[in-house]
Protein backbone atom coordinates (compact mmCIF):
# COMPACT_ATOMS: atom_id res chain seq x y z
CA UNK A 1 0.00 0.00 0.00
CA UNK A 2 1.24 3.32 -0.50
CA UNK A 3 -0.17 6.56 0.39
CA UNK A 4 -1.02 9.33 -1.66
CA UNK A 5 -0.25 12.84 -1.11
CA UNK A 6 -3.18 13.68 0.80
CA UNK A 7 -1.77 10.44 3.61
CA UNK A 8 1.18 12.09 4.13
CA UNK A 9 0.37 15.47 5.26
CA UNK A 10 -2.18 13.68 7.41
CA UNK A 11 0.13 12.07 8.97
CA UNK A 12 3.20 14.46 9.67
CA UNK A 13 -0.31 16.47 11.07
CA UNK A 14 -0.49 13.65 13.34
CA UNK A 15 2.94 13.14 14.43
CA UNK A 16 3.05 17.43 15.24
CA UNK A 17 -0.64 17.41 17.22
CA UNK A 18 1.23 14.34 19.40
CA UNK A 19 4.36 16.47 20.21
CA UNK A 20 2.19 19.36 21.27
CA UNK A 21 0.19 17.45 23.22
CA UNK A 22 3.32 16.38 24.85
CA UNK A 23 4.92 19.43 25.06
CA UNK A 24 1.67 20.93 26.93
CA UNK A 25 2.16 18.13 29.66
CA UNK A 26 5.67 18.91 30.27
CA UNK A 27 5.18 22.68 30.54
CA UNK A 28 1.71 21.68 33.34
CA UNK A 29 4.36 19.79 35.45
CA UNK A 30 7.38 21.50 35.35
CA UNK A 31 8.33 24.82 37.13
CA UNK A 32 8.56 28.12 34.47
CA UNK A 33 11.62 29.35 33.92
CA UNK A 34 12.78 32.98 33.45
CA UNK A 35 16.28 33.84 31.33
CA UNK A 36 17.89 36.58 32.32
CA UNK A 37 20.72 37.97 30.59
CA UNK A 38 23.25 40.57 32.21
CA UNK A 39 25.75 42.46 30.32
CA UNK A 40 27.66 45.42 31.37
CA UNK A 41 25.51 47.72 32.49
CA UNK A 42 22.04 45.70 32.81
CA UNK A 43 19.65 43.01 33.01
CA UNK A 44 17.45 42.00 30.03
CA UNK A 45 14.89 41.58 31.30
CA UNK A 46 15.28 44.24 33.76
CA UNK A 47 11.34 43.82 34.86
CA UNK A 48 10.28 40.52 36.15
CA UNK A 49 6.61 39.63 37.53
CA UNK A 50 6.02 36.47 39.58
CA UNK A 51 2.83 34.90 41.52
CA UNK A 52 3.20 34.33 45.27
CA UNK A 53 3.86 31.01 46.42
CA UNK A 54 4.24 30.15 42.70
CA UNK A 55 8.10 28.56 42.44
CA UNK A 56 10.13 29.36 39.53
CA UNK A 57 13.79 29.11 38.26
CA UNK A 58 15.50 31.96 36.96
CA UNK A 59 18.12 30.62 34.72
CA UNK A 60 21.12 33.46 34.71
CA UNK A 61 23.97 34.39 32.12
CA UNK A 62 26.58 36.27 31.28
CA UNK A 63 27.35 38.23 27.91
CA UNK A 64 30.83 39.56 29.08
CA UNK A 65 32.24 39.73 32.67
CA UNK A 66 31.38 38.19 36.25
CA UNK A 67 27.88 39.71 37.58
CA UNK A 68 26.29 39.65 40.76
CA UNK A 69 22.75 38.93 40.97
CA UNK A 70 21.17 39.86 44.52
CA UNK A 71 17.57 40.66 45.91
CA UNK A 72 17.63 40.44 49.47
CA UNK A 73 14.09 41.23 50.19
CA UNK A 74 13.84 38.03 48.73
CA UNK A 75 16.86 36.00 50.29
CA UNK A 76 18.42 35.53 46.38
CA UNK A 77 22.04 36.14 45.82
CA UNK A 78 24.05 34.32 42.91
CA UNK A 79 27.59 34.84 40.90
CA UNK A 80 26.97 35.06 37.58
CA UNK A 81 29.84 33.65 35.89
CA UNK A 82 31.12 33.75 32.13
CA UNK A 83 29.99 30.66 29.98
CA UNK A 84 27.85 29.24 32.85
CA UNK A 85 23.90 29.29 33.28
CA UNK A 86 23.53 29.80 36.76
CA UNK A 87 19.90 28.68 37.68
CA UNK A 88 18.57 29.70 40.84
CA UNK A 89 15.36 28.42 42.11
CA UNK A 90 13.16 30.89 43.73
CA UNK A 91 9.27 30.68 45.70
CA UNK A 92 8.51 34.10 46.62
CA UNK A 93 6.42 34.59 49.52
CA UNK A 94 5.69 38.00 50.22
CA UNK A 95 3.99 40.44 47.53
CA UNK A 96 5.37 43.62 46.36
CA UNK A 97 8.39 45.46 43.76
CA UNK A 98 11.85 44.14 44.84
CA UNK A 99 15.11 45.58 43.53
CA UNK A 100 17.66 42.95 42.12
CA UNK A 101 20.80 44.49 41.18
CA UNK A 102 24.55 43.52 40.37
CA UNK A 103 26.41 43.12 43.52
CA UNK A 104 30.35 42.17 42.05
CA UNK A 105 32.09 45.53 41.38
CA UNK A 106 31.89 46.22 36.85
CA UNK A 107 32.84 49.21 35.92
CA UNK A 108 31.59 52.52 35.57
CA UNK A 109 28.14 51.85 34.89
CA UNK A 110 28.12 49.01 37.70
CA UNK A 111 25.44 51.49 39.73
CA UNK A 112 23.01 51.11 37.46
CA UNK A 113 22.54 48.06 37.39
CA UNK A 114 19.84 46.89 38.58
CA UNK A 115 15.93 46.31 37.96
CA UNK A 116 13.02 44.84 40.02
CA UNK A 117 10.66 41.62 40.67
CA UNK A 118 6.90 42.31 41.16
CA UNK A 119 5.28 39.74 42.95
CA UNK A 120 1.77 40.00 42.54
CA UNK B 1 37.23 82.63 56.96
CA UNK B 2 39.40 79.83 58.04
CA UNK B 3 38.33 77.49 60.78
CA UNK B 4 40.16 77.42 63.96
CA UNK B 5 40.60 73.82 65.61
CA UNK B 6 38.48 74.48 69.40
CA UNK B 7 35.91 76.30 67.15
CA UNK B 8 34.31 73.43 66.15
CA UNK B 9 31.15 74.00 68.28
CA UNK B 10 30.90 77.17 66.83
CA UNK B 11 30.59 76.30 63.36
CA UNK B 12 27.40 75.15 62.96
CA UNK B 13 26.31 78.81 62.45
CA UNK B 14 28.71 79.19 59.20
CA UNK B 15 27.84 75.75 57.28
CA UNK B 16 29.97 73.37 59.67
CA UNK B 17 27.78 70.64 61.19
CA UNK B 18 29.38 69.28 64.15
CA UNK B 19 28.48 65.37 65.72
CA UNK B 20 30.07 64.29 69.04
CA UNK B 21 30.62 60.41 68.89
CA UNK B 22 32.41 57.88 71.37
CA UNK B 23 31.73 56.30 75.05
CA UNK B 24 32.09 57.86 77.90
CA UNK B 25 32.79 54.74 79.85
CA UNK B 26 36.71 54.02 80.09
CA UNK B 27 37.84 57.54 80.57
CA UNK B 28 41.50 57.36 81.87
CA UNK B 29 41.79 53.97 80.68
CA UNK B 30 45.13 52.17 79.67
CA UNK B 31 45.79 53.03 76.11
CA UNK B 32 47.31 50.58 73.40
CA UNK B 33 50.50 51.10 74.20
CA UNK B 34 49.64 50.68 78.07
CA UNK B 35 50.61 53.94 79.10
CA UNK B 36 47.66 56.44 80.15
CA UNK B 37 45.62 57.89 78.00
CA UNK B 38 45.65 61.64 79.96
CA UNK B 39 49.44 60.89 78.92
CA UNK B 40 48.93 61.81 75.19
CA UNK B 41 47.73 64.93 73.53
CA UNK B 42 44.09 65.62 71.69
CA UNK B 43 44.65 65.68 68.72
CA UNK B 44 42.56 65.99 65.29
CA UNK B 45 42.76 64.56 61.65
CA UNK B 46 40.76 65.37 58.36
CA UNK B 47 39.10 62.64 56.77
CA UNK B 48 38.50 63.78 52.49
CA UNK B 49 36.48 60.95 50.39
CA UNK B 50 35.14 59.89 47.15
CA UNK B 51 36.64 62.21 45.12
CA UNK B 52 36.72 60.18 42.04
CA UNK B 53 39.35 62.09 40.12
CA UNK B 54 38.69 61.58 36.65
CA UNK B 55 34.67 61.88 36.60
CA UNK B 56 32.86 63.61 34.27
CA UNK B 57 29.51 64.74 33.95
CA UNK B 58 26.23 66.90 34.83
CA UNK B 59 26.48 65.61 38.65
CA UNK B 60 29.89 67.99 39.34
CA UNK B 61 30.21 69.79 35.73
CA UNK B 62 33.11 71.38 38.26
CA UNK B 63 34.92 68.21 38.29
CA UNK B 64 38.32 69.47 37.30
CA UNK B 65 38.86 71.78 40.17
CA UNK B 66 36.97 70.55 42.93
CA UNK B 67 39.72 68.26 44.52
CA UNK B 68 41.79 71.23 44.45
CA UNK B 69 39.65 73.68 45.92
CA UNK B 70 39.51 70.98 48.81
CA UNK B 71 43.22 70.46 49.39
CA UNK B 72 43.44 74.65 49.19
CA UNK B 73 40.39 74.71 51.82
CA UNK B 74 42.40 71.98 53.77
CA UNK B 75 45.46 73.37 53.29
CA UNK B 76 43.51 77.02 54.86
CA UNK B 77 42.58 75.35 58.07
CA UNK B 78 44.14 77.81 61.02
CA UNK B 79 45.79 75.15 62.70
CA UNK B 80 46.91 71.80 61.00
CA UNK B 81 45.67 68.29 61.28
CA UNK B 82 47.94 65.61 62.71
CA UNK B 83 47.42 63.88 59.62
CA UNK B 84 45.11 63.47 56.67
CA UNK B 85 42.94 60.79 55.31
CA UNK B 86 41.62 59.65 52.63
CA UNK B 87 38.89 56.85 52.39
CA UNK B 88 38.56 55.60 49.01
CA UNK B 89 37.65 56.53 45.45
CA UNK B 90 40.47 58.29 44.65
CA UNK B 91 39.67 57.86 41.55
CA UNK B 92 36.80 57.21 38.66
CA UNK B 93 36.87 53.68 37.62
CA UNK B 94 37.61 52.72 34.29
CA UNK B 95 38.09 49.43 32.09
CA UNK B 96 41.78 51.16 30.59
CA UNK B 97 44.19 49.80 32.90
CA UNK B 98 46.40 52.72 31.34
CA UNK B 99 43.99 55.01 32.34
CA UNK B 100 43.29 53.97 35.96
CA UNK B 101 47.70 54.38 36.54
CA UNK B 102 47.06 57.67 34.75
CA UNK B 103 43.95 58.94 36.70
CA UNK B 104 45.53 57.63 40.32
CA UNK B 105 49.11 59.21 39.14
CA UNK B 106 47.24 62.93 38.24
CA UNK B 107 45.20 62.31 42.12
CA UNK B 108 48.82 61.89 44.00
CA UNK B 109 49.98 64.93 42.25
CA UNK B 110 47.46 66.86 43.26
CA UNK B 111 46.84 65.82 46.38
CA UNK B 112 50.51 66.31 47.03
CA UNK B 113 49.82 69.91 46.95
CA UNK B 114 48.85 69.42 50.59
CA UNK B 115 51.13 71.23 53.44
CA UNK B 116 50.64 68.55 56.00
CA UNK B 117 52.40 65.78 54.77
CA UNK B 118 51.07 63.03 56.89
CA UNK B 119 48.84 61.77 54.09
CA UNK B 120 47.21 58.27 54.13
CA UNK B 121 45.04 56.63 51.66
CA UNK B 122 43.36 53.57 51.07
CA UNK B 123 41.07 52.62 47.77
CA UNK B 124 37.63 52.49 47.31
CA UNK B 125 36.27 49.83 44.62
CA UNK B 126 36.41 52.59 41.75
CA UNK B 127 39.83 52.18 42.40
CA UNK B 128 41.00 49.03 42.82
CA UNK B 129 38.05 46.48 42.19
CA UNK B 130 38.30 46.00 38.49
CA UNK B 131 42.35 44.94 38.46
CA UNK B 132 42.09 43.77 42.48
CA UNK B 133 44.12 46.52 43.77
CA UNK B 134 46.63 45.98 41.00
CA UNK B 135 47.19 49.75 39.89
CA UNK B 136 46.56 51.19 43.19
CA UNK B 137 49.09 48.90 45.15
CA UNK B 138 51.70 49.90 42.43
CA UNK B 139 51.06 53.46 43.37
CA UNK B 140 49.70 53.38 46.93
CA UNK B 141 51.33 50.22 48.49
CA UNK B 142 49.32 48.26 50.54
CA UNK B 143 45.54 48.53 50.79
CA UNK B 144 45.18 47.61 54.77
CA UNK B 145 47.47 48.73 57.27
CA UNK B 146 47.47 49.89 60.63
CA UNK B 147 49.35 52.78 62.24
CA UNK B 148 49.03 54.18 65.64
CA UNK B 149 49.30 58.36 66.85
CA UNK B 150 48.29 59.72 70.33
CA UNK B 151 47.15 56.61 71.70
CA UNK B 152 44.96 55.81 69.50
CA UNK B 153 44.74 52.69 67.20
CA UNK B 154 44.25 53.11 63.58
CA UNK B 155 43.27 50.33 61.30
CA UNK B 156 42.44 50.74 57.51
CA UNK B 157 40.51 48.00 56.25
CA UNK B 158 40.27 47.17 52.40
CA UNK B 159 36.60 45.36 51.51
CA UNK B 160 36.69 46.81 47.73
CA UNK B 161 39.74 44.61 46.18
CA UNK B 162 37.41 41.80 45.91
CA UNK B 163 34.95 43.08 43.18
CA UNK B 164 32.70 41.20 45.30
CA UNK B 165 32.97 43.24 48.10
CA UNK B 166 34.26 40.78 50.61
CA UNK B 167 37.04 41.89 53.14
CA UNK B 168 38.10 37.87 52.88
CA UNK B 169 39.43 35.25 55.18
CA UNK B 170 43.37 36.37 55.09
CA UNK B 171 42.79 39.74 55.91
CA UNK B 172 40.11 38.91 58.60
CA UNK B 173 42.41 36.45 60.02
CA UNK B 174 45.24 39.51 60.14
CA UNK B 175 42.77 42.12 61.99
CA UNK B 176 42.16 39.57 64.48
CA UNK B 177 45.81 39.03 65.16
CA UNK B 178 46.18 42.39 65.41
CA UNK B 179 43.42 43.17 68.19
CA UNK B 180 44.34 40.21 69.81
CA UNK B 181 47.31 41.65 71.21
CA UNK B 182 44.98 45.08 72.04
CA UNK B 183 43.79 45.69 75.39
CA UNK B 184 39.97 45.56 75.80
CA UNK B 185 39.60 49.11 76.21
CA UNK B 186 42.00 50.16 73.29
CA UNK B 187 41.15 53.75 71.26
CA UNK B 188 40.42 51.93 68.16
CA UNK B 189 39.42 53.85 65.19
CA UNK B 190 38.45 51.91 61.91
CA UNK B 191 38.64 53.49 58.27
CA UNK B 192 37.17 51.19 55.60
CA UNK B 193 35.59 52.56 52.02
CA UNK B 194 32.04 50.51 52.47
CA UNK B 195 29.91 50.25 55.04
CA UNK B 196 31.07 47.36 57.63
CA UNK B 197 26.92 46.99 58.24
CA UNK B 198 24.31 47.05 56.27
CA UNK B 199 23.32 50.38 55.57
CA UNK B 200 21.24 49.19 52.29
CA UNK B 201 21.84 46.05 50.42
CA UNK B 202 19.33 47.18 47.52
CA UNK B 203 22.48 49.88 46.66
CA UNK B 204 25.00 47.53 47.62
CA UNK B 205 25.80 49.71 50.58
CA UNK B 206 27.26 47.00 52.94
CA UNK B 207 29.89 44.36 52.92
CA UNK B 208 29.29 40.74 52.12
CA UNK B 209 31.64 39.65 54.86
CA UNK B 210 31.58 43.00 57.13
CA UNK B 211 29.69 41.27 60.04
CA UNK B 212 32.52 39.08 60.57
CA UNK B 213 34.97 42.36 60.89
CA UNK B 214 31.99 43.86 63.31
CA UNK B 215 31.89 40.60 65.46
CA UNK B 216 35.60 40.91 65.92
CA UNK B 217 35.52 44.31 67.05
CA UNK B 218 32.51 44.16 69.43
CA UNK B 219 34.75 42.87 72.62
CA UNK B 220 36.75 46.08 72.30
CA UNK B 221 35.23 49.20 74.57
CA UNK B 222 36.21 51.76 72.06
CA UNK B 223 35.63 51.34 68.63
CA UNK B 224 34.92 53.87 65.53
CA UNK B 225 34.53 53.37 62.39
CA UNK B 226 34.97 56.13 59.38
CA UNK B 227 33.94 55.47 56.21
CA UNK B 228 33.23 56.35 52.53
CA UNK B 229 31.27 55.51 50.08
CA UNK B 230 27.45 56.74 50.28
CA UNK B 231 28.43 60.16 49.56
CA UNK B 232 26.67 61.78 52.39
CA UNK B 233 27.33 62.13 55.66
CA UNK B 234 25.69 59.35 57.89
CA UNK B 235 25.81 58.07 61.62
CA UNK B 236 24.69 54.39 62.81
CA UNK B 237 25.75 52.04 65.49
CA UNK B 238 26.16 48.53 65.89
CA UNK B 239 26.00 47.57 69.51
CA UNK B 240 28.25 50.24 70.82
CA UNK B 241 30.62 50.71 67.48
CA UNK B 242 29.57 54.04 65.64
CA UNK B 243 30.12 54.36 62.22
CA UNK B 244 30.82 57.28 60.62
CA UNK B 245 30.15 58.10 56.60
CA UNK B 246 31.77 61.08 55.08
CA UNK B 247 30.37 63.48 52.35
CA UNK B 248 31.61 63.14 48.98
CA UNK B 249 34.41 65.48 46.65
CA UNK B 250 32.83 64.91 43.67
CA UNK B 251 28.71 64.35 43.83
CA UNK B 252 26.36 64.02 46.44
CA UNK B 253 24.19 60.56 46.68
CA UNK B 254 20.50 60.06 47.87
CA UNK B 255 19.65 59.10 51.53
CA UNK B 256 19.12 55.53 51.52
CA UNK B 257 16.08 54.26 49.54
CA UNK B 258 14.86 57.59 49.49
CA UNK B 259 14.38 57.49 45.78
CA UNK B 260 14.24 54.42 43.32
CA UNK B 261 17.75 54.14 41.86
CA UNK B 262 20.90 55.85 43.60
CA UNK B 263 21.47 58.32 40.71
CA UNK B 264 23.63 61.78 42.23
CA UNK B 265 21.90 64.55 43.12
CA UNK B 266 21.76 67.10 40.71
CA UNK B 267 24.14 69.60 40.69
CA UNK B 268 22.36 72.81 41.79
CA UNK B 269 23.95 75.64 40.11
CA UNK B 270 22.43 78.31 42.82
CA UNK B 271 24.43 76.43 44.69
CA UNK B 272 27.61 74.88 43.92
CA UNK B 273 29.32 71.98 45.87
CA UNK B 274 26.04 71.62 48.10
CA UNK B 275 26.24 68.28 49.55
CA UNK B 276 29.99 68.21 48.93
CA UNK B 277 32.87 68.40 51.64
CA UNK B 278 34.80 66.64 54.01
CA UNK B 279 35.55 66.56 58.00
CA UNK B 280 37.70 67.77 60.89
CA UNK B 281 37.89 64.83 63.60
CA UNK B 282 38.73 66.16 66.87
CA UNK B 283 39.67 63.41 68.97
CA UNK B 284 39.62 63.43 72.99
CA UNK B 285 41.53 60.90 74.08
CA UNK B 286 41.02 60.73 77.62
CA UNK B 287 36.85 60.55 76.91
CA UNK B 288 37.30 58.47 74.02
CA UNK B 289 35.22 61.01 71.72
CA UNK B 290 35.25 62.21 68.32
CA UNK B 291 33.97 65.85 67.48
CA UNK B 292 33.26 65.56 64.01
CA UNK B 293 32.70 69.35 61.94
CA UNK B 294 31.65 68.67 58.60
CA UNK B 295 33.18 71.33 56.19
CA UNK B 296 32.06 72.82 52.93
CA UNK B 297 34.51 72.71 49.73
CA UNK B 298 35.21 75.97 49.54
CA UNK B 299 35.96 76.69 53.09
CA UNK B 300 38.24 79.74 52.48
CA UNK B 301 35.97 82.45 51.87
CA UNK B 302 37.40 86.03 53.07
CA UNK B 303 35.39 88.13 55.25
Amino acid sequence: MTFGRGMKILAVAAVLGAGAVAMRAAAQTEEPVIKVVAKKFDYAPSRIKLKKGVPVTLELTTLDVAMGFNVPELGVRADIVPGKVVRVRLVPEKTGTFTFFCDIFCGSGHEDMTGTITVE
Amino acid sequence: MAYRRRDFLKLAGLGGVVFASGLNRVANAANATGASAAAHDDFYFVQLSDTHWGFEGPPNPDAKVTLRKAVAAVNALAEPPDFIMFTGDLTHTTDDPKERRRRLTEFRGIVGDLKVKSVRFMPGEHDAALDRGEAYQELFGKPYYTFDHKGVHFVVLDNVSDPAANIGEAQLQWLAADLKRLPKDARIVVFTHRPLFDLYPQWDWATRDGAKAVDLLMPHANVTVFYGHIHQEHHHLTGHIAHHAAKSLIFPLPAPGSQPKRAPLPWDAAQPYKGLGFRNVEAEIKKAEYGITELPVEAVKKG
